[in-house]
């Protein structure tokens, strides 16, 4: 898999596949995703569809508009906002929820923090692990009963072991060792009043299948996904953003590099990858070679310990 | 095949993988995703600091497959853990499951999705009666295809007559379970020969590497090939023209395949029309496979729900109210024969009671041994369900997704068992 091969992806017909032709893996997963969507929005009575403005969540949209247009969403668009945020991420939220025609609900962690429902030591610490508060209190206040999410398995080793419908007790915390078997694709989406799921669709994706499909689609993202130059400083192996929130250090250089992310998180927190990738196609063959796993190369909050995802899920992130 | 078509046209196969820490499963798996570059520079990094703490020299491959904090501190494996990897030709979902606790219930599970199974076993043990246990439940979930990874080669230097003693002793008990390919594949996981390099161990061998024989194997292609099955999972309305509404029936494809102009029964009313249209995001199609999301329109207006059946009009399924089937027991709870379930078949819910069980199925021989006076955990039985409304359903051995179910428990929303109907 090598750089000259990818160009010709976006020459790619989705769906030409008859009864002859056999599917190939994206058209496998893009149809498990669908269905997935559906039964949500046939067994639960108020879903909810996490939307960041984040690739993976911009890959979910597409889905639920193969999954059910010409109708509208049978669900709402929610954002956890953790007020750290890249500014054109927010802008491309609320231009595609628009775009659209769907609902957006936004719930912000610094409202979480001013009502005391959240606590920081440091007001510009990361407030990844916070986003859960805020999420769970969203979740009572609109009493949703599902939240599909973008999470990929390939991710991290806690998400390798989760379902794709994965139970959530009242406090929306995730119990590893109590999983509910998930056989065939019968999955069983019900809760008690309090309790809810989170849905992961493209739990089967890797960030390959990802950017594969974007290109496919020919999906809009935002363009810090690209390669820009940007302002960092070097902190071990990690390149550093330097943003208001995270001035640099006394002795750190401030260095203009060319970079793209390859996850955009809470800003405090998310790193960026020296890239000179400006298409699609080029992170594509950058994706297929990479060395790095997606978080390891640019979250810091996964850096501080062997099982820092599994314990923010056990506290109700998702 | 040049590699760029490799990436425009890449299928997708998923497998288990059965045997236990002590056959090596972890480092065969590790092997497999190290030697096919889906390990990162940083996922190794950490492996091998873990190694290093644990006193090793060399990163421990095994490492890689460990999921949860419990796991790692007790170096054991909990549950069903999923991985990815691909080579220009395939893309690959491993379901890995754990070797003790539990064993039958995970088992169920990850090879219930599962194209073929890697049967893994040391070649100084020979077969074992897990080798037979593991054997047994692939094919009972319908999986026709195996590799029998016979590894540690090493350890009776490379000896081909060792390698073709466990081959005979696997083929004679095997033979008889009637699946469709058995790939024997000699390997040492540990120093890389025969997984997905060659190695230098091996030179008498010139069959398939664990990786050519993935790559290889047919995917399975039985459920294009079963009756067309369509279980409906919501219906929308479409505006044809103004103040024009049709409907459309969403579902996915299980089965068989559609074309505009089929003739379908809709089940259970066992009303008949045609297939007016087949409609997605991208466009309408002439034709589907099993496997594709669609929607569907019927030339006739006919009343269909969540939980209806569009099937061919040619061997059409049955639609029963009692039925017989092999459950696997997962609740903690042992089966109550005077309570109510939830039976799960399809996108269908109804009611439904488990009646008489006629016996149990060891799973080491598959022989049926008499029922026991409680179906407890990982217990698999053939008993006779009741239900309150009929399902459309065929047998599982001939169309596994439409032959499945699940018990659900009303009261605690657990799954509690999983069926296949005979």
């Amino acid at each position: 898999m090598n750089n000259h091969h990818s160009a010709e992806i976006l020459d790619l017909h989705p769906h030409r596949a008859g009864r002859t032709e056999p599917l190939d893996h994206l058209d496998r997963l893009e149809a498990e995703a669908i269905h997935i969507m559906r039964e949500v929005a046939a067994e639960c009575r108020h879903p909810a569809l996490l939307f960041s403005g984040g690739k993976d969540s911009i890959v979910l949209l597409r889905l639920a508009e193969k999954a059910f247009r010409p109708n509208g969403f049978p669900f709402p668009l929610v954002h956890i906002d953790t007020g750290h945020n890249f500014p054109e991420v927010i802008a491309f939220r609320d231009r595609l929820a628009h775009e659209l025609g769907e609902r957006l609900i936004v719930r912000s962690v610094e409202d979480s923090i001013r009502q005391g429902r959240a606590r920081v030591k440091e007001a510009n610490d990361s407030r990844n692990a916070l986003q859960a508060v805020t999420l769970v209190d969203a979740i009572n206040e609109f009493q949703f009963d599902a939240c599909l999410g973008g999470a990929r398995r390939d991710e991290e080793k806690a998400r390798a072991k989760e379902r794709i419908f994965s139970f959530r007790d009242e406090f929306g915390v995730w119990d590893p060792k109590n999983q509910r078997p998930e056989i065939w694709s019968l999955y069983n989406a019900r809760v008690h009043p309090g309790e809810n799921l989170r849905v992961f669709p493209i739990s089967n994706w890797t960030e390959l299948d990802v950017w594969t499909y974007i290109g496919r689609e020919r999906l809009a993202v935002p363009e810090i996904y690209y390669a820009h130059q940007r302002a960092i400083v070097r902190r071990g192996t990690q390149l550093v953003p330097v943003t208001a929130l995270t001035p640099p250090l006394a002795d750190e250089a401030v260095e203009q590099v060319s970079v793209r992310f390859r996850t955009v998180g809470d800003i405090t927190c998310t790193c960026p990858v020296a890239s000179t990738a400006a298409t699609v196609e080029a992170i594509i063959a950058e994706t297929a070679v990479t060395s790095i796993t997606e978080r390891g190369a640019t979250r810091m909050d996964d850096q501080t310990s062997d099982a820092s995802m599994e314990l923010r899920k056990k506290q109700g992130y998702f | 095949m040049d590699q760029a078509e490799g990436i425009m046209h890449t299928e997708l196969l998923r497998f288990i993988t059965c045997g236990s820490v002590d056959d090596g499963k972890s480092t065969v798996i590790g092997r497999l995703l190290f030697d096919s570059k889906a390990i990162f520079a940083d996922q190794l990094a950490a492996i091998t600091a873990t190694s290093k703490r644990r006193g090793l020299s060399e990163a421990d491959l095994a490492l890689l497959t460990d999921g949860l904090q419990a796991e790692r501190e007790q170096g054991i494996t909990i549950d069903v853990a999923y991985r990815y990897f691909s080579t220009p030709m395939r893309r690959f979902i491993i379901a890995d499951t754990p070797g003790h606790e539990q064993y039958t219930r995970n088992m169920v599970t990850g090879a219930s999705t599962a194209d073929l199974a890697i049967i893994l076993m040391d070649v100084r043990k020979g077969v074992l009666s897990q080798t037979r246990r593991h054997a047994h439940l692939v094919r009972l979930l319908g999986i026709r295809r195996v590799v029998v990874a016979i590894n540690k080669m090493d350890l009776v230097d490379y000896d081909k007559q060792a390698f073709q003693r466990v081959c005979d002793e696997f083929m004679a008990f095997a033979t008889p379970l009637g699946f469709e390919t058995i790939t024997p594949v000699p390997m040492s996981a540990l120093h890389g020969d025969m997984v997905v390099e060659r190695g230098t161990g091996l030179p008498w061998y010139s069959g398939k590497t664990l990786l050519q024989a993935l790559e290889s194997t047919p995917v399975d292609e039985e459920v294009v090939h079963a009756p067309f099955r369509f279980p409906v999972q919501l219906v929308n309305r479409l505006r044809v023209a103004a103040g024009d509404e049709e409907r459309g029936y969403l579902g996915r494809i299980e089965s068989g395949t559609i074309a505009v102009g089929d003739e379908v029964v809709v089940l259970p009313a066992g009303v008949h029309t045609t297939v007016s249209a087949i409609l997605t995001y991208d466009g309408p199609l002439r034709d589907a496979r099993a496997g594709q999301s669609v929607t569907l329109t019927l030339k006739d207006p006919v009343d269909v729900s969540r939980g209806d059946m569009i099937a061919g009009r040619v061997s059409a399924p049955r639609c029963d109210k009692s039925f017989d089937a092999l459950m696997c027991w997962f609740s903690a709870t042992p089966l109550d024969p005077s309570r109510r379930f939830l039976v799960r078949h399809t996108t269908r819910t109804v009611q439904g009671k488990v009646g008489a069980v006629a016996y149990k199925l060891d799973v080491n021989t598959s022989a049926q041994v008499p029922a026991p006076a409680q179906v407890v955990m990982n217990d698999i039985v053939k008993a006779t369900l009741r239900v309150q409304q009929p399902i459309v359903c065929d047998s599982y051995a001939t169309n596994r997704p439409n032959g499945s179910f699940i018990l659900i428990d009303e009261v605690t929303n657990d799954t509690i068992a999983a069926g296949m109907i005979l």
